[in-house]
């Protein structure tokens, strides 16, 4: 595989460390433009820290995060957010007292320029109120234009806080268990919603279902005990012997029924 | 030389007031994430129905019932009011604490008037612990109890002679605070109930789903809270002034010295306790200015800026507004207070 | 009972009608009424509205609970009457109509430099911080006189300087239209901020502040312009103040007027834009009047506070919006009954307690009146059982009618809403 000049996202010996206990124990990733990762390993292992870390919830205890090349390691989520990185969250995070589309003009308002202005009214914001238009449409949820966060169901509030996340744009996305907490039917036409969503973006997802994951990713990353144990294409990653033994194991069989 | 010891013995005992009541605070924000407003209220009820019970049945079997009383004002505040508001968030329950901290201050006014009532400490402690005797020829003495006045006053006028007693009200104070924090600490760490507050501190529903009672723990730990709050005010009332005012003043210095110790932190509560009550209590007696200052130094001052009213100020005028100083300087230089861990 | 928010979405002519309506009310309001006590509450009317409008830009839109917002408004009151005595004394060549707009930069220079550190924090510690800080300027309040003013504050004659088209302030009628002119327009500057993108992402912020940095915003910022704005809308108020009663003393920055805005705008409703103009009409209406009827009138007051917190946390507003909402889905009608009988039962209970406090006041109080006297125009003693068993009496059968009235109404109410849930599920549908 041809390695392009910068990655689009790449971890340099990434460390994390809680008091005494290490979590995350040199992790080495490079994600090129455009592609879409998966994220996998058992619980506890490390994955949600992982996109904590990227995201600039914590700030790691050594080694570098580099979007597009610039370090962001260290800095503020807000500035990774406007750098161009943008994550959704395991437990749904959206603005509930304010109405859908409210909540995805909220997402869009920063890269449109409008910063902290109180001098304009939001409904002269034509190229707000437009971008709030079309993601509501591509996420489905026109219908509810008006009705306010907290009354949504759980899979519309999912699919809201999809919509937030790539309301501004950003060309990498980390999605953290997308389809937690989903039906299969559910859960099927949510990614297709992501596939849909994400074009041409760069992807990272963490997911526990097998079928999901090597269905979706371009490669896939291993993450066990802090340490990247495999990043390669699904099949290799399902044959890889390190990985069926550390973690798999009977989801194997799952995965190779269930993937299409 | 005296005049140090004394002092720093009343800001100790100050201090250790300050703990009781912080530390009360700490525990049930703590274990709640409440902070609860009426503390203080509690510490001021605390007093008057200590003055009230000891009126009829003296100092001392007030100092037991006061407290028991605020208590059980306290757990049933806890299950009929906090319990209901706790599902809609940390600002409601601190509205409602608000709320109950008006309604106690009116109802002491209604009760007990709005003038200060004469809450005075039994017979025992009426005198001081001990008396220091600074004699200019004999050197520093320490004689148990009130000095005879014999010794205070010299024949000779070229004898300087000073007294400084040491009053038992506050001598008690920090006895009683030094008993009750190390029976809470042991009840906290050495007990079975005490472990499941522990746990139930950073772990409430992990340790509900051990089987145990969680918002029955909660009560008992906001009714003890509370309990403590009137122990204090019982002693702090006797020793101090008891009037509608005392949960004011006392209840914004014990908010500050949460912060500037660190929320949720009680050792970082017990340093900033002890830090306020000392400084405050030199300040208060410090005649010092800038200005004195100045001229100890030998630097002189024109007579308009020797005039100036802020040059003028005396460490003392300038005494109460101390702990807010501190606050504002810790939350610009150490936003995280002096040992706090949890963000507030 | 889960809370329920709603935009309030009328029409354009809608919203011409309404504020056209409100300077309506403004303008002839005193034709209305025109006692000299109804010109002297109207005027403080207004400037309480402007002053809990403020507060509410932290509380309700922000989330952000302060115990010190006295401070903002009465340093713009003391800036303003020295700004005021300056143009009386020739030094300062500004029309008094403009004395508010100095407190208005009072305000906002001190929420510059404050909000700097109080706006650190977020949730309970900002709370203590704004606590602190209050403290703090009220302590210094008495160490420096010549701003201060010391035990007597800082007197003004708003008759300064030239006449304006006759104008010169000294009745009240001319000062009460000024305040109506600079609440018009506060109110209408602060509505209008709710509509901007900065007004939008501090209501974001409250929602939700961690989802706000991952959409780009700084969280600290946001708070931080919100509280410069709060800062000059209080200061204006504290200006409107300081010509209002021409003189300003040191309470004016104390913890009780914090504790007063803070009670009043969550009374009148932190949830709703118009929540905080009825929190301060109560306010004045409670400080003027209330406080002549009874000498209890703070403990009612923190009595009614607590149930709001426990029962009603959106305040005066939200029940008006929800009876709204019921009355827009046409099952209003039926709650007229539980309504008068809740209302019946709780009176009663009031009068019960309120005979009781009012005996406890006399003994107190009035000892050497004896101990007879009277309450709503029935002779009691203070001193006698027979009193205090018929005020319990009466409070605890209030009490206990209330009970039932309330269980039913909870009933019949919840019977509603599931009603409206499935309407607007069914419309939803179609």
């Amino acid at each position: 595989m041809n390695a392009p000049s910068t990655y689009a996202l790449e971890l340099k010996d990434l460390r994390k460390s809680f008091g005494k206990t290490e979590i995350i124990r040199g992790v080495n990733l490079a994600v090129t433009a455009g592609e879409r990762v998966g994220i996998i390993g058992p619980n506890g292992a490390g994955k949600s820290t992982l996109f904590n870390l990227i995201s600039g919830r914590f700030a790691p205890t050594s080694g570098q995060v580099l979007l597009n090349g610039q370090r962001i390691d260290g800095k503020k989520p807000f500035e990774i957010n406007r750098a161009g990185l943008s994550r959704s969250f395991q437990i749904t995070n959206i603005f509930p007292k304010l109405s859908v589309f409210e909540n995805l003009r909220c997402g869009v308002l920063w890269s449109l320029g409008y910063k902290y202005t109180f001098l304009k009214f939001l409904a002269d914001l034509d190229d707000a109120n437009e971008r709030a238009e079309q993601l509501m449409e591509m996420i489905k949820l026109d219908r509810k234009r008006d009705t306010l966060a907290m009354n949504l169901t759980y899979a519309e509030q999912r699919a809201l806080e999809i919509g937030i996340t790539i309301a501004g744009g950003a060309n990498v996305i980390l999605l953290d268990e997308p389809t937690a907490g989903m039906s299969k039917s559910e859960t099927s036409r949510f990614i297709s919603l992501i596939k849909e969503v994400t074009v041409g973006k760069t992807l990272l997802t963490v997911e526990h279902d097998m079928g999901v994951v090597f269905g979706l990713a371009d490669r896939i990353a291993v993450v066990v005990y802090g340490e990247v144990l495999a990043f390669d294409t699904p099949a290799a990653v399902r044959a890889n012997q390190r990985v069926q033994e550390a973690y798999l194991g009977s989801h194997v069989a799952d995965a190779q029924g269930a993937a299409h | 030389m005296e005049f140090f010891i004394i002092s720093m013995l009343n800001g100790l005992s100050y201090g250790l007031l300050l703990f009781m009541l912080s530390s009360g605070l700490t525990l049930i924000f703590s274990m709640m994430g409440v902070l609860n407003f009426a503390h203080a209220s509690f510490y001021m009820l605390g007093a008057y129905v200590g003055y009230t019970v000891a009126q009829f049945v003296g100092f001392w079997p007030a100092l037991l019932i006061a407290p028991i009383v605020v208590g059980l004002l306290g757990a049933a505040f806890e299950r009929q009011c906090l319990r209901k508001v706790h599902k809609y968030g940390h600002v409601p329950e601190l509205l409602v604490t608000f709320g109950l901290s008006y309604v106690i201050v009116e109802l002491v006014q209604l009760v007990w008037g709005r003038i200060a009532v004469e809450f005075r400490p039994p017979e025992e402690l009426r005198g001081p612990v001990f008396t220091l005797i600074n004699n200019s020829v004999e050197g520093l003495r320490m004689v148990w109890g009130a000095a005879p006045p014999e010794l205070c006053s010299a024949a000779d006028a070229a004898i300087r002679v000073v007294c400084s007693p040491f009053p038992a009200t506050r001598g008690f104070m920090m006895l009683v605070a030094v008993v009750m924090l190390a029976s809470v600490w042991l009840l906290l760490t050495r007990t079975r109930i005490g472990l499941v507050i522990q746990a139930a501190l950073t772990h409430p529903e992990a340790v509900e789903s051990l089987g145990h009672n969680v918002p029955r723990v909660f009560m008992l730990v906001f009714g003890a809270g509370s309990a403590l709050a009137g122990l204090a005010g019982v002693i702090g009332g006797s020793t101090f002034l008891t009037e509608p005012a005392m949960a004011a003043t006392v209840g914004s210095v014990i908010f500050v010295v949460v912060v500037v110790g660190g929320m949720g932190s009680l050792s970082g509560a017990f340093v900033a306790s002890i830090l306020i009550g000392v400084i405050q209590t030199f300040a208060v007696a410090f005649e010092y200015s800038l200005a004195t200052l100045a001229q100890q130094i030998g630097l002189p001052l024109s007579d308009a800026v020797a005039n100036n009213s802020y040059v003028k100020l005396t460490l003392s005028q300038v005494a109460p507004i101390l702990p807010y100083l501190f606050l504002v300087l810790i939350l610009i230089f150490r936003p995280r207070g002096l040992l706090g861990k949890r963000e507030g | 009972m889960t809370s329920k928010h709603y935009e309030f979405k009328p029409l354009n002519v809608g919203r011409w009608l309404t504020w056209g309506l409100f300077a309506l009310l403004l303008i002839v309001a005193p034709r209305i009424f025109t006692s000299g006590l109804a010109m002297t509450v109207l005027s403080q009317m207004g400037i309480a509205i402007i002053a809990c409008l403020s507060y509410n830009i932290l509380l309700g839109q922000g989330g952000m609970l302060s115990f010190g917002h006295a401070v903002y408004t009465g340093l713009g009151s003391f800036l303003a009457i020295h700004a005021l005595n300056s143009v009386t004394a020739g030094s300062l060549p500004l029309p008094v109509s403009l004395i508010p707009i100095v407190g208005g930069l009072a305000g906002v220079g001190f929420a510059v430099l404050f909000g700097y550190v109080t706006t650190r924090k977020s949730g309970t510690t900002f709370a203590m911080i704004t606590l602190g800080l209050g403290e703090l300027v009220f302590a210094l309040s008495l160490m420096i006189p010549e701003f201060f003013g010391g035990e007597g504050g800082v007197s003004g004659d708003r008759m300064a300087g030239k006449p304006f088209m006759g104008i010169t302030y000294g009745p009240q009628v001319q000062v009460y239209y000024l305040i109506a002119v600079y609440t018009f327009i506060s109110v209408g500057l602060m509505f209008a901020f709710t509509r901007t993108p900065l007004g939008r992402m501090l209501n974001a912020v409250r929602d939700n502040p961690e989802r706000v940095e991952f959409v780009g915003y700084d969280t600290q910022r946001v708070r931080y312009m919100a509280f410069i704005i709060a800062g000059f809308f209080a200061g204006i108020s504290g200006g409107l103040g300081a010509l209002n009663f021409e003189i300003v003393t040191a309470e004016v920055v104390g913890a009780a007027r914090s504790g007063a805005y803070l009670l009043f705008t969550f009374l009148g409703g932190a949830t709703f834009f118009f929540g905080p103009i009825i929190g301060g009409i109560l306010m004045v209406l409670a400080f003027v009047l209330l406080s002549e009827f009874t000498k209890a009138w703070l403990l009612y007051l923190g009595l009614i506070f607590l149930f709001m917190v426990m029962y009603a946390p959106g305040g005066i507003a939200s029940l008006i919006m929800m009876n709204l909402r019921v009355a827009a889905f046409g099952r209003l009608r039926e709650l007229w009954v539980s309504y008068l009988a809740l209302a019946g039962t709780a009176l009663v209970m009031l009068v019960g307690a309120a005979a009781m406090i009012e005996m406890v006041y006399h003994l107190q109080l009035n000892t050497t009146l004896g101990s007879e006297l009277r309450f709503l125009g029935v002779p009691l003693d203070a001193k006698g059982i027979n009193s205090w068993f018929g005020a319990g009496m009466v409070m605890l059968t209030g009490l206990g009618l209330f009970e039932l009235t309330r269980r039913a109404f909870l009933r019949e109410w919840g019977e509603i809403q599931e009603y409206i849930e499935k309407e607007i599920k069914r419309r939803e549908a179609l």
